[in-house]
């Protein structure tokens, strides 16, 4: 190494001197602008960090003080449920509660123990308690009792300085006023299961609030999202014991929207209590729009049962019964139509061409086909038997002769079109879809053919035809007004009429319905008419309709030996269903109603009688007026209408005061 | 005397190179690394064995990497630089196909109980192939087109096959440290005003693709920009993070609420607290003044770093120390951008400080390979 070597000294010798100078430089100066980009940013997190800690600490302060301040969401209150006229059908009420939190708490058992002493705790309430404390943090609420009386849950805050972290609250929880009408209209609420959370891809917070409850069936399960509402959150400062001091800020949630039913809270719990102990299904519907205005199962339940946590023998008590409340027979029960669907056999033949309304088919009391006799109820027979006829004395034979002739599958088709066999959407749970059979749907069930016989069954909606009460309803309004009503639930949402579409037509001639209808008029108001003793007497309110009666098993060969035919002679659950469709007033039809009583015998007179009173509960502002009915039957009507057990004007049970 | 390129007068050998080390910045490391020990030590509540003292292991351990790494002849890591690229990729593909899946992301391969993160490993690699390209490039050529276009190939290679895993922090670094290298290396301008404006057309369309079939980024990545544009508008859920770190920072004020006395980390409201979020419990125990000196720390690092990079006439030396301070800048200012709200909150660790093997060994590696620039540099 020599002294002119350092000249040299850490020069690379693949470049040159000069190309090495520069790229160092290039890269220098390059260098030092990052670096002044780098200070740069050191001087933004600086600032940063003072105004948080130095400019905005002593808000920053007070948020973390021991951790004392928490954001709380504050559950919204659930939309209220009105019927048509504004009446709270599901409504909230208040609730005393008191919540403990472990952080607060310290010795959590003594706490407890001391709280039993002041209020009423059951060993579950405090299971309860502890399993849920194990599962959630230290620092959430935790529900020790619910449903407590005011003086209870002033005891507690009386006592509060000896019970560290335990507080009294209040909330809302749901209060159905009208219990037993709706409850299969309404269904219930519920607290949130780890199943209704499983099924949400982003459930909503406030689902995690324990015990917070949303709707399990019906309209409080199919309007949640409506109902439910927005939660608010609260940021609270709560002292070394865990009371709330004060509130730092407070955000409001969105109530959850009103939403208001086509029901008519009068004339459901005029039917409602019409029904009384049978097992039935009743709808009436408004003909004009699709409107529900009453829509009722029976026997029913008190849904408020089941917002409180039902008891175990109230549960096994509704389940074991046979007349099954549980169930709500008008959208998801499902019965075989009976008479009730000659309209539509009658309407497929007329339609396809195959009779006019004046062919006339002689009845001999019974048809034989294929080796075997398909009986008319009427075993004399009815003679000559025109379309009217056929209505008003509900002659079979007639439809086992143009059912042949027109088909099933035409058959089918009108039933569908008068909605049987279709799903009618509306805001319920279980809506069945009933069963409108053809070929194709013999042989993709049962795989076999269609048979002649099961035409001739069908013909008279037996064999294979199931309808739900609302279908029935529909099939009545459709055929009242020659219009593709639609049935509907909800007038309103928040304020908000929901429209509703003009019904197209259903694309039957006029002259063919007026025939059909002048049947179903026969059938209540001429002198051989199976309904005749249930009519309308008014003149302005004449009402036209049909009556049914299915059977739900076969008379066996040994029963009809035995002679054991008669519905009375049977046990209950094997007695006929009765049935009944018809509308009013005839001249222009405003209601459509349909009646199932189960196993209830005639259609004629377990039926049609209710579906009157119902209609005629409708048609006016209060009670049916007894001019209404023929003189001979107003002083029975009279002292059945007294008995009935209606709710005052304020939807108060008429047992409620003894109770 | 002369070695391998360079003419020089003289190079520390043996023993005594320890004598050339440069030490400030050892202590340095170590001192923010004992920060991290105390963090640690406190979150726990008091206790040793649940962070921090596997923390101070791996600290050891990658002390002795970083000794080693340093007495061995800078020349010869240049010359490993390309095996280290490759086989940083060849691991980044095996997390890829067959690598552990940890919060929806595939990002380590599990070797003997010890989760080596490839991606990590990829940033110090990236800086390495980069400079040691620049060092064997005729300077003359670093702006033409072919010649831009390799190092952003060799850029690209690690980033999308991180941003697949997904992580989409550590590919935002490994493009920002390739970009650097090259900004450094003297690549014109023009080209980076060209990627800028790509890059805010992408923003563009990544934005404008939300909600749509061909959406770019995840839900969840999403949700965190419109929770950083708006952290109170889900304070229980997306913005609880970034709230509750504000509260614990901002309620440190001048002096901190002391050590160990921190609430808002040791009753748990504060997520992630040990790691991503550790700089939240030094603000919150030791307030401004004790956030600002560690800020001091970083930039002394930073500035020896520097310091010792433009007394390096070694082309490779040069690029590989700034290349790898600008990592470093880039972890920390993410990290403390994103828990003072002013950023995002993607997974970037706070060097030195966070929990975590992987990300501290490589740190130290890293620095180790700046220790042996400065030794062995030519003089």
């Amino acid at each position: 190494m020599t002294v002119t070597d350092a000249v040299y000294e850490g020069q690379d010798v693949r470049r040159s001197p000069k190309e090495t100078e520069e790229s160092a430089r290039l890269t220098h100066r390059r260098a030092l602008l990052m670096g002044g980009a780098m200070t740069a940013m050191f001087a933004v997190l600086g600032a940063r960090m003072h105004y948080l800690s130095v400019d905005q600490a002593d808000q920053f302060k007070l948020l973390a003080e021991e951790n004392r301040i928490s954001i709380r969401l504050i559950p919204p209150a659930r939309g209220l449920i009105h019927d048509r006229n504004g009446k709270v059908l599901a409504g909230n009420e208040q609730n005393y509660r008191v919540v403990i939190t472990r952080e607060d708490a310290g010795d959590v058992d003594a706490v407890l123990a001391k709280l039993a002493h002041i209020i009423p705790l059951t060993a579950d309430d405090l299971d309860r308690t502890a399993k849920e404390m194990n599962r959630t943090s230290p620092f959430a609420p935790i529900t020790v009792a619910d449903r407590l009386s005011w003086e209870d849950l002033s005891k507690v805050a009386l006592n509060a300085p000896s019970l560290p972290g335990v507080s009294p609250e209040v909330g809302l929880s749901r209060l159905y006023p009208r219990d037993t009408d709706f409850a299969h209209v309404l269904g219930y609420v519920g607290p949130v299961s780890d199943n209704d959370l499983e099924a949400l891809d982003t459930p909503d917070p406030l689902l995690t609030i324990p015990k917070f409850q949303i709707g399990k069936i019906g309209v409080e399960r199919w309007l949640e999202d409506q109902l439910r509402g927005k939660a608010g959150t609260r940021r609270i400062e709560v002292n070394a014991v865990g009371r709330v001091m004060r509130e730092l800020e407070r955000e409001e949630g969105d109530p959850g929207s009103d939403v208001r039913l086509t029901i008519d809270a009068d004339v459901q719990n005029f039917v409602q209590a019409r029904l009384g102990d049978e097992s039935a299904a009743a709808v009436v519907m408004d003909v004009t729009n699709g409107d529900l205005i009453s829509i009722v199962s029976s026997p029913s339940f008190d849904p408020n049962l089941f917002v409180r946590g039902i008891s175990h023998t109230d549960y096994n008590g509704l389940m074991e019964n046979d007349h099954r409340p549980l169930a709500n027979k008008t959208v998801q029960g499902v019965y075989p139509p009976g008479s009730t669907f000659k309209m539509i056999t009658a309407l497929a033949a007329l339609e396809a061409g195959v009779i006019t309304v004046n062919t006339s088919v002689r009845c001999p009391g019974y048809l034989e086909f294929g080796g075997r006799r398909f009986h008319c109820w009427k075993r004399a027979g009815h003679g000559a038997v025109d379309l009217e006829k056929s209505l008003s004395e509900s002659c079979d034979v007639y439809y086992y002769d143009i059912a042949q002739r027109v088909g099933i599958e035409k058959i089918a088709e009108m039933g569908k079109r008068f909605g049987l066999g279709i799903r009618h959407e509306l805001p319920m749970s279980a809506i069945a879809e009933g069963i409108m059979p053809n070929r194709a749907w013999k042989r993709e069930r049962h795989n076999e053919d269609w048979r002649i016989g099961d035409t001739i069954n069908a013909s008279i909606g037996q064999g294979y035809v199931l309808t739900s009460p609302l279908q029935l309803a529909v099939m009545t309004a459709r055929i009242a007004t020659g219009r593709a009503v639609v049935p509907r639930l909800v007038r309103s949402v928040d304020g908000k009429e929901v429209p509703v579409a003009e019904a197209p037509s259903i694309g039957i001639s006029e002259d063919v319905l007026r025939k059909i209808r002048s049947g179903m008029y026969a059938v209540m108001n001429a002198e051989r008419g199976t309904a005749k003793s249930s009519r309308i007497a008014d003149e302005a309110l004449l009402m036209a309709g049909k009556t049914g009666t299915s059977q739900v098993r076969n008379i066996t060969a040994a029963e009809r030996a035995r002679g054991v035919i008669s519905n009375e002679q049977l046990p209950w659950n094997r007695r006929d269903h009765a049935l009944f469709v018809g509308y009013a007033p005839y001249a222009n039809p405003r209601y459509a109603v349909s009646v199932v009583v189960e196993h209830g015998g005639g259609g004629s007179t377990a039926a049609a009688p209710i579906a009157r009173d119902a209609i005629l509960r409708a048609l006016s502002d209060g009670l049916p007026p007894l001019s209404a009915y023929p003189s001979s039957q107003r002083n029975r009507i009279d002292s059945m209408l007294k008995k009935l057990p209606l709710r005052d004007a304020d939807g108060r049970a008429p047992d409620s005061s003894r109770a | 005397m002369s070695f391998l390129e360079y003419r020089v007068k003289f190079v520390p050998t043996g023993l005594r190179k320890v004598l050339h080390l440069n030490w400030p910045l050892i202590v340095l490391v170590t001192a923010v690394s004992a920060v991290g020990w105390l963090a640690l030590y406190s979150i726990a509540g008091g206790r040793m064995d649940v962070w921090a003292g596997r923390q101070m292991q791996v600290f050891a351990l990658g002390a002795v990497l970083m000794f080693i790494i340093a007495f061995v002849p800078i020349w010869f890591w240049r010359n490993m630089s390309l095996i280290a690229y490759v086989v940083s990729i060849l691991l980044l593909l095996v997390v890829e196909f067959f690598g552990a899946t940890g919060m929806g992301a595939q990002r380590w391969i599990d070797i003997g109980g010890f989760r080596l993160q490839p991606s990590e490993m990829a940033k110090v690699t990236l800086v390495m192939m980069l400079a040691a390209y620049y060092d064997w490039l005729d300077v003359k050529k670093t702006s033409r087109i072919f010649w831009v276009l390799i190092p952003v190939i060799l850029t690209s290679v690690p980033t999308v096959l991180v941003l697949m895993q997904p992580n989409l922090g550590t590919a935002l670094i490994l493009l920002m440290i390739g970009g650097t290298v090259m900004l450094l290396a003297g690549v014109s301008w023009w080209y980076f005003a060209g990627v800028i404006t790509a890059v805010g057309g992408t923003i563009w369309a990544v934005m404008a693709s939300r909600g749509t079939d061909w959406q770019l980024l995840h839900d969840y990545q999403f949700r965190r920009i419109d929770t950083f544009l708006d952290p109170t508008s889900d304070p229980l859920g997306a913005g609880y993070n970034i709230i509750q770190a504000q509260i614990a920072l901002g309620s440190g004020g001048w002096g901190g609420k002391g050590f160990m006395q921190g609430t808002q980390s040791r009753l748990n409201f504060l997520p992630e607290k040990h790691t991503d979020f550790i700089f939240t419990t030094l603000g919150e125990e030791f307030g401004f003044v004790g956030v600002l000196s560690l800020l001091v720390l970083y930039g002394l690092i930073l500035l020896f770093c520097y310091v010792s990079a433009m007394q390096n006439k070694d082309r490779f030396s040069l690029l590989l120390i700034l290349g790898i301070a600008a990592n470093f800048f880039f972890y920390l200012a993410i990290n403390l951008a994103m828990v003072m709200g002013l950023a995002p909150v993607v997974g970037i660790p706070l060097p030195f400080l966070s929990y975590g093997g992987s990300a501290m060994l490589v740190l130290l590696v890293a620095f180790g390979l700046i220790q042996s620039a400065h030794v062995h540099r030519p003089r």
